[in-house]
This record gives structure tokens, sequence and C-alpha cells, in this order.
């Protein structure tokens, strides 16, 4: 168990050192952010009826993406998926067969810690943007949301991994995974609750989405926050969410066992 | 004279990216999809906008799809010609690459521009059109020829606005070595490109529009396609934007290469 402390230790000393890099990437973020409240302002301001038909008040919904900013920052995947793909295609991973280092377990370290590095350098320009739309902020809607918040945001943030890792071991067979990367991303996207609330979608969509993890990489912890997945829903979610993140960590173990039978250490 | 053997040089160019694009043939196709994948997300992002209303400011949901086919358009024109060859630049800076572009004799910020042609760009740019020309057949546009030779005169305009801030902040690689995030940058200012100005106000409405006239680039072609341009105060001022950030560029890339001082030993 000390190693992979000592793993994260490493990764985060090495992050820190593009923290100059993490932070404009933080203040670039806010300009589509913003662009997204001012165009929902817009809507709103226009008065046809657009909550009735949304379910979400103006504040509502400019809270809801500030929350998928915050759990973006808390839980997304940055490099990770590029960083492994680059070790398989290098032979860098070579050294992983010999050393009793289990290579996701490390990787998963490495994300950990990339993830403290980016929420330090952008928990303030963040909490100052947050703070410039202070009055649209909310509590969690109850206390079993604020309890079942973090629990479900470490899931994300898990599934999030184990996705992307899975993803990346594509680099055993192809020598080009970008492409696959963004047209997965660009799914997760959409269907995560990114660009949208998911419940603004048409039922059928909706439907659709519920048998796939998508919603669970990002939509369901903000909705359990805003209150619009409780009671039993609630607890259904999250064991829902729980298969999924279990169903990936196979997905991620299958995928590096296929690969290793196919590895041939190019360069080594 | 001097301008044939540029173009000599330019089909000379094409010739090779035609040949490295054709030899990753699977990779080709894929990456159209991958782009076409992102234009279908901001069609469905328009499409769940007009569920809960029927208007942006004056833009309806129609006119809206135009504008987004139109930042389609003119991002993929701009991305086929000039995008890989920018986010290319820090790499040339930083492996010291830029020594053999610098003794060429051409122009070095030709040559460093348009190295290479990202041919799959075309093709996505045609799906940006056959989009705007459905969304005109939906609103019942029928402009004329002036109006489609600005439209036209304006994406040019438009693409060199692009290219002008792109190329700004690659040759920030000149400065500092590892400069991962331009691309990133470049996809998070310009993602407001699509979205109809009325939409913004104050401050950032007016950054975006006189500073960097991200909200100009697409937004005044397709007013002039669909009949919504209330006065030409907006092209006059894209034109002269575009001149504008076109000559802060160059200054800028002049600046920059003063300062290349090569990678190797």
């Amino acid at each position: 168990m000390r190693k992979y402390l000592h793993v994260i230790n490493i990764g985060l000393q090495g992050n820190l050192a593009y923290r100059f890099n993490y932070l404009t990437r933080t203040l670039f973020s806010f300009i589509p952010l913003f662009a997204m409240l001012s165009l929902w302002r817009t809507v709103y301001a226009a008065g046809g009826g657009a909550q009735e038909r949304s379910g979400y008040t103006q504040t509502q919904i400019i809270f809801y993406y500030l929350m998928v900013a915050v759990v973006d920052v808390l839980t997304a995947v940055n490099e990770d998926d590029w960083q492994i793909a680059a070790d398989i295609r290098e032979g860098n991973i070579s050294q992983f067969l010999l050393k009793p280092v289990d290579y996701l377990t490390y990787r998963l370290c490495l994300f950990v810690s990339g993830r403290l590095a980016y929420v330090a350098m952008a928990a303030i320009p963040l909490a100052l943007f947050i703070f410039c739309f202070r009055s649209n902020v909310v509590a969690p809607a109850s206390l079993a949301a604020a309890l079942a918040f973090p629990v479900s945001l470490v899931m994300t943030a898990l599934l999030q991994f184990f996705i992307s890792y899975g993803m990346a071991m594509l680099a055993f067979w192809l020598l080009e995974i970008s492409t696959f990367i963004f047209i997965l991303f660009a799914f997760e996207y959409l269907a995560s609750g990114h660009m949208f609330p998911l419940d603004m979608l048409p039922p059928l969509a909706q439907h659709i989405l519920a048998f796939t993890p998508f919603p669970y990489q990002l939509y369901f912890p903000v909705s359990i926050y805003l209150g619009r997945s409780a009671g039993p829903e609630l607890w259904h979610g999250l064991w829902i969410q729980f298969a999924w993140v279990v169903a990936a960590y196979g997905f991620a173990r299958l995928m590096w066992h296929r690969g290793i039978k196919k590895y041939s250490a190019f360069g080594g | 004279m001097n301008l044939r053997r540029y173009g000599i040089i330019y089909s000379a160019l094409w010739k090779t990216s035609v040949a490295r694009e054709m030899s990753f043939k699977g990779n080709f196709l894929l990456w159209i999809v991958v782009e076409l994948l992102w234009f279908g997300l901001q069609l469905s992002f328009v499409g769940v906008i007009f569920r809960e209303t029927t208007t942006v400011g004056t833009w309806t949901q129609w006119e809206m799809v135009l504008l987004v086919g139109a930042s389609n358009f003119i991002q993929q024109v701009f991305q086929a010609f000039f995008l890989v060859n920018c986010t290319n630049l820090s790499e040339l800076v930083r492996t010291g690459k830029m020594d053999f572009l610098l003794l060429l004799p051409v122009n070095t910020r030709f040559i460093v521009s348009l190295r290479q042609v990202d041919l799959g760009a075309f093709v996505n740019a045609i799906f940006g059109l056959c989009v705007m020309l459905y969304a005109a057949s939906r609103l019942h546009l029928h402009p004329g020829t002036l109006q489609i030779l600005g439209f036209a005169g304006l994406c040019v305009v438009g693409i060199l606005i692009h290219y002008s801030l792109m190329f700004m902040l690659a040759a920030v690689g000149f400065w500092t070595v590892r400069a991962q995030g331009i691309v990133y940058g470049y996809y998070n200012l310009f993602n407001i490109a699509r979205l109809p100005d009325e939409a913004f106000h104050g401050a950032f409405k007016a950054m975006f529009t006189f500073a960097l006239p991200v909200l100009l680039v697409s937004n005044v072609p397709a007013r002039v396609l669909a009949d919504k341009l209330v006065s030409p105060a907006a092209w006059i001022a894209l034109l002269a934007l575009g001149v504008l950030w076109a000559a802060i560029s160059e200054w800028f890339w002049r600046l920059s290469v003063s300062r290349y001082t090569s990678a190797s030993s």
C-alpha cells in the first residue's frame, strides 16, 4: 500500500509542474460556461413559458451548469487515457510486467493525484466564478442528498477512470486511438448531461439513456444534489451506478488481460 | 512570377498531404465521423433549446440551425487549411525543426501555415453547407447573387480571423516551450461562435464582439443570408477587425520568430 502512496506523491509533484497549464485551462473553460448561462438567461427572459416546459426555473438551470462544472473538475479524466496509450505504444509498460506494481492501481493513483492538482489550481477561479452567480446557489436538496452526493461523486470518478482506462487499452491493437476516444467523448458529452440537463430530452431518449452508463458519468450526482433523484429512485440509482462501476472495472481488467497477450514490447 | 512559384510549391504540398491521408484511410474516415458527431451534437442542442422556447432574441429555430451550419462551415474550412499547421508550430519550435523551415527560400509564415492540408475537413464543410441549405429552404429564403457573394466574402474574413487568432495562440509556443493547452483554448473560444449574438449582453458581448470578434465571425454571414442584417455596421466591423487582427498576428509572429533560438545541442 505504501508504494502506491508514493505514486500519488510523485504524481502530485509531476502534475503541479503543469499548474499554469491547468490554470489557463480552467480560465478558458469559463468562456463557454458563461456563454451557456447567458443563452439560457435569454431564453428565460423571453418568458415563453420555458419554465413550465423544462421543469427548471432560471435559477435552477444556472445552478445546474455550475454544478456540472464543479463535478467535472472533481471527476473528469484529463490526459490519463492519452498517457496510458502512449505507455503501451512506446513500450513503457514492460517494466510493470516485471515489478510488483499493478498497472491499473498505479494509473488510478496518478488519476487521483492529477485530480488533486487540478482541483488545487481550479478551486479559486471556479469559486470566484460561482460567487458571481451566488444568488443561484442552493444547498443540497435534503440530508439524504447531502450524504449520497459525495458517494455518487466518487463512483462517477471511478466510472470515468475505468472506462477511459479500458478504451486506452485499444492501443494494444491499434496505432492511433484518438478517434475512438473522441467518438466516445462526443457521446459522453451529450449523454452525460454536459450540454443540457438530461430530463429536458424527449421521454424516449431518456429511456434509452437509462440503459447506458453515460448518465452516471456526470448527470446522476448533480441530479442527486438538486433533489431530482430522490427517495427510492435515489437508492435505485446508486445501485445501478455501483453496478456500472463494477462492470467498467471488469471491462478495464479484461482489456488489459487480453491486450497483454498481444503485447510484444516495441522498443522496450 | 512570384505568385506562380508559390502556386507550384502549394500544389506540391497538396500532393504530399493527399498521399499522407490516403495511407491511413481508416483513420481519415474516422476523423470525418468524429467531426460529424460533434456537429450533430451542436444541432441536437439547438433542438433541445427550442423545445423550451420559440426564439432566442429574434433568432428562430431554423435561423439558429443556419447559424450553426455557417459556423461549422467556416470552422471546417479553417481547419482544412490551417488548424493542423497551427497546432504543429509549438512542436516545430520544441524539436528545433523550425531551423529547416527558416532556411527554405520561401516566406516562413507561408510554409509554416500551409504545410499540411486536412482533406477530411472539406468533407465536413460540405455537411455544414448541406445543413445550411436545408435550413434556408425551411426558412423559405431566396438569397440573391449579392447576398451569396457577401456571405462568401464574409466567410473568408471569418476564416482569416480564426487563422489570425489561432496562429497567435500557436506562436505562444515560441515563448513557453510546452504550450499544450492551445487547441483546448481555441475550441473554448470559438465554441461561442455558433451561438446567436443576441444571447449575450454587457461586457462579455463587447469583449467578444470588438476585442475578440468571435461573436461576429459566423453571426454576421448568417445574418446576411437570413435577411437579418440590421445595419451595415456589422459587416464593416467584421471586415475592419479582420484586417486589424491579421496585422496584429503578423506583428506578433515577427516578434516571436525573433526570439527563436533553435533547440539543438
